[in-house]
């Protein structure tokens, strides 16, 4: 635990993390920006775990690997939402999400 | 104010300022660029924390892979001039009364909830200890998550291989 810095003060950094991350998933119209906005939130989801760990269960490990396992599935989503995208590029030569609103040519 | 204080608040106003900026952002390489600040800030607070295999991991996959990955994707499919249009006046002020509503509902009620700080020693987070407990089938063991991990990972790389390359 971190002297002189209370637990909750960490709390609230996440959590504004993970509303600006909500608010950019609400009013983005680009697919990549989409993307940003949920590495921000789950991102903001790894603080929780690590502080969470640090100040309530510090003789164990288990936010530590949880934040771990959520850093790995985020690259294995953004490796295949990336493909996704560019496979998307080709087909409609946009990736705005008003312009890619058909499912089969 | 303390050196610890005076680096939380350095690394959270960066984390917040560079959120927001990569939210907000009307260029989108600059939203990239704001986007790993914002992550290699997350990284200072695991090495506050004393997590330094996580920050670590933070910093080469995160900032490291995938903000690369993103950065690589924007010059795939864009063009580096081009500039968003800004949000339409409903959907800005929609999105920003969910994120106000909702941060303030989710700060009252963790300000409200009496957590109790443990006294317990800390383990110590070594290398040696991360490895045992990742590869313990027995209690705190990490194995099976580890390995299913794994297979996720094969699994998209393979599907992302297939879902990227050209049609014949």
């Amino acid at each position: 635990m971190v002297s002189g810095i209370p637990f909750t003060y960490f709390l609230v950094v996440s959590t504004l993390m993970f509303f600006i991350g909500i608010y950019g998933f609400l009013t983005r119209r680009n697919l990549i920006t989409l993307l940003m906005s949920i590495e921000l939130i789950l991102n903001s989801v790894n603080i929780n775990f690590v502080v969470f760990n640090r100040y309530l269960y510090p003789d164990k490990l288990e936010g530590q690997f949880f934040a771990m396992f959520i850093v790995a599935i985020a690259a294995a989503e953004a490796s295949v939402a990336i493909a996704l995208i560019i496979n998307i590029y080709r087909r409609f030569t946009s990736i705005e999400v008003e312009d890619v609103d058909e499912m089969k040519h | 104010m303390g050196n610890n204080a005076f680096m939380f608040y350095l690394f959270s106003t960066t984390i917040l300022v560079f959120s927001v900026l990569a939210v907000t952002s009307r260029r989108i390489l600059r939203a990239a660029v704001f986007l790993l600040f914002a992550l290699v800030a997350t990284s200072g607070f695991y090495f506050m924390l004393n997590y330094q295999f996580l920050a670590g991991i933070q910093l080469s996959l995160y900032a490291g892979g995938i903000v690369v990955l993103i950065i690589f994707s924007i010059l795939l499919t864009h063009h580096i001039s081009h500039k968003f249009d800004r949000p339409p006046l409903m959907n800005l002020v929609l999105g920003i009364l969910v994120a106000v509503v909702g941060a303030a509902m989710s700060i009252y009620t963790f300000m409200k909830f009496p957590f109790k700080a443990s006294a317990a020693v800390p383990v110590e987070v070594d290398m040696r200890v991360i490895g045992l407990q990742l590869m313990e089938t027995g209690t705190n063991g990490f194995a099976l998550p580890f390995e299913v991990i794994s297979i996720l990972l094969l699994a998209a790389m393979i599907a992302a291989i297939v879902i990227a390359k050209k049609a014949k």
